[in-house]
């Protein structure tokens, strides 16, 4: 076995290997197929718990108050608390309500951001799957998560609820358009689709910084874009706790409600993935082509640490903007996309391609 | 539209996001301006505010005097019935028959804090206590006598000829 922090390349082919050598194809490929499927959900259930964890103390600070400080030291079992708590809530069954698809949303909300993780590459080598149009895969499996909001709405017979999921469709329907074309830029830029071509293509420098101004708007604009798909605020209209209670998930209780609260702080991490990922690298260590000494002492740093570094700083600038704007209204929320950010979108688009066909970007 | 005024907004807007950004960022990277307290690990050292209104007390100088006279306009005004006042008859020293509290009771767990009997008080009698921790185990508890035993009314300053 040969295990390497800066290549896991190698250390999936052992497992692969060793795996083929002693039993039939087909049985190692399944069992290939659980161990991912563990792995991944054990990642979830980690990083769900550490995100609300992490929520809930950097909005405590913005707002100049402890937050959670009981459970354990600075508070840090209080989400394990809360999941216990939630585990032994009573599952409330809803009066009149479709029952098949209210039992359905949760999963369908929680199945849409697994799908995004599998495309997600973590480090060189450790991607479950690295399709040829790995980001356009990623934006569509991510706005599937709507229709699980949909049917929470629609399937729980309450006004709350509907008026949350329909706001909710006409956002995300909204919104895809700018993530899409904020990545697009992106897309242009490294000339291909394949997540692991992009990070190739960042070696000698993230695109933020080779792309100068027209990335850096297309950054702001993915994460501005990115937020109102996640339904994270100041764009939470979804649930808009001050005028519907709790929007789609008004009617859930325990552990249906802990899904949706789940997929809620996964999709975060998603988006914040991919930020990292396009933007500013992915796994990648910080170089500047020419510069080799500097670049040597940056691959010191494993991979992992990049992707992980990189992401948290994503996730800080979300917490940052939900904790400091106010919800904007649905009309606000609509005006923003189409009126501003989807024709400064297509302008940054057509700045891309011409600076690309120019070659003014930073080689 | 005009071009320049549609991007004047988008940068108007952003100036002004901005400027919301900077005062939640400051805070983040500033932890020690929590303004929140642990709550029972400071109770030796927590000192209410002077407004605080923890529970309707009578003032007591050091010679265990108030200065009730039992009028009872605490009890008209209160809207609740938080207020009883037991009055008592005596004979003071000119041998005239006057009137002076006996009890004057506080319901504490009917009171709604509304200040009307100690803006009402004409002799500002009453006044708000500090005391905040009023859980007790039995409802009775929160009935109060505000003033204390073996209290009297405080004499009145004479009033001086030459005063004004």
């Amino acid at each position: 076995m040969d295990f390497n922090i800066y290549d896991f390349t190698s250390f999936t082919k052992w497992v692969d290997n060793a795996l083929n050598s002693s039993m039939s194809p087909l049985l190692a490929i399944i069992i290939e197929l659980i161990i991912i499927g563990l792995v991944f959900l054990l990642f979830y259930a980690i990083v769900g718990l550490l995100l609300v964890y992490a929520e809930r103390k950097v909005c405590a600070v913005i707002q100049n108050r402890y937050g959670p400080n009981r459970v354990g030291p600075f508070g840090i079992f209080q989400t394990i608390a809360d999941l216990i708590k939630l585990l032994m809530k009573e599952l409330i069954n809803i009066k009149h309500a479709d029952n098949f698809l209210f039992n359905l949303a949760p999963f369908i909300v929680i199945i849409a951001s697994f799908m995004a993780i599998a495309a997600l590459p973590f480090a060189k080598g450790l991607q479950a799957i690295d399709f040829n149009i790995g980001i356009f895969y990623l934006f569509a499996v991510s706005s599937l998560g709507v229709i699980g909001i949909l049917l929470a709405g629609w399937s729980s017979n309450s006004k709350y609820s509907l008026i949350g999921a329909i706001r909710s469709g006409a956002q995300v329907i909204s919104y895809e358009l700018s993530v899409g074309l904020s990545l697009l830029a992106i897309v242009v830029f490294a000339g291909t689709m394949q997540l692991s071509g992009i990070i190739e293509s960042q070696a000698d420098g993230w695109w933020i910084i080779k792309g100068h101004f027209p990335a850096l708007v297309a950054f702001v604009i993915f994460l501005i874009a990115s937020t109102a798909e996640t339904n994270r605020g100041p764009f939470d209209l979804a649930e808009a706790e001050s005028e519907l209670t709790a929007g789609f998930h008004t009617e859930y209780s325990g552990i249906k409600f802990a899904f949706f609260f789940l997929a809620e702080y996964m999709n975060m991490f998603i988006v914040a993935s991919i930020a990292a990922t396009m933007f500013l690298g992915g796994w990648m260590p910080f170089h500047i082509a020419g510069w080799d000494g500097m670049n040597a002492i940056m691959d010191y740093v494993p991979p992992i640490v990049w992707f992980f570094g990189k992401t948290i700083f994503v996730i800080l600038m979300m917490m940052w903007f939900k904790w400091t704007f106010p919800r904007l209204r649905i009309d606000q929320l609509l005006n923003l996309e189409w009126k501003y950010l989807l024709p400064l979108n297509l302008m940054n688009i057509v700045l891309v391609a011409f600076i690309v066909l120019m070659g003014w970007y930073i080689k | 539209m005009n071009i320049f005024k549609y991007f004047g907004e988008i940068f108007g807007a952003i100036k002004s996001l901005w400027a919301g950004m900077r005062v939640t960022g400051y805070y983040f990277i500033h932890p020690g301006q929590i303004v929140t307290q642990k709550y029972p690990e400071n109770r030796k050292t927590l000192k209410m505010t002077e407004r605080f209104k923890g529970e309707v007390i009578m003032m007591h100088d050091e010679n265990n005097q108030h200065a009730c006279t039992g009028c009872g306009i605490c009890e008209l005004n209160c809207p609740n019935g938080s207020i009883e006042i037991i009055t008592d008859k005596i004979t003071n020293e000119a041998g005239k028959s006057i009137k002076i509290i006996d009890k004057h009771i506080y319901h504490l767990s009917m009171c709604t804090f509304c200040e009307l009997c100690i803006k009402t008080c004409p002799s500002d009698a009453i006044g708000w206590g500090q005391e905040y921790e009023h859980a007790v185990f039995d409802r009775h508890k929160l009935t109060k006598v505000l003033n204390h035993p073996g209290s009297s009314l405080r004499k009145k300053p004479s009033k001086e000829p030459n005063q004004e």
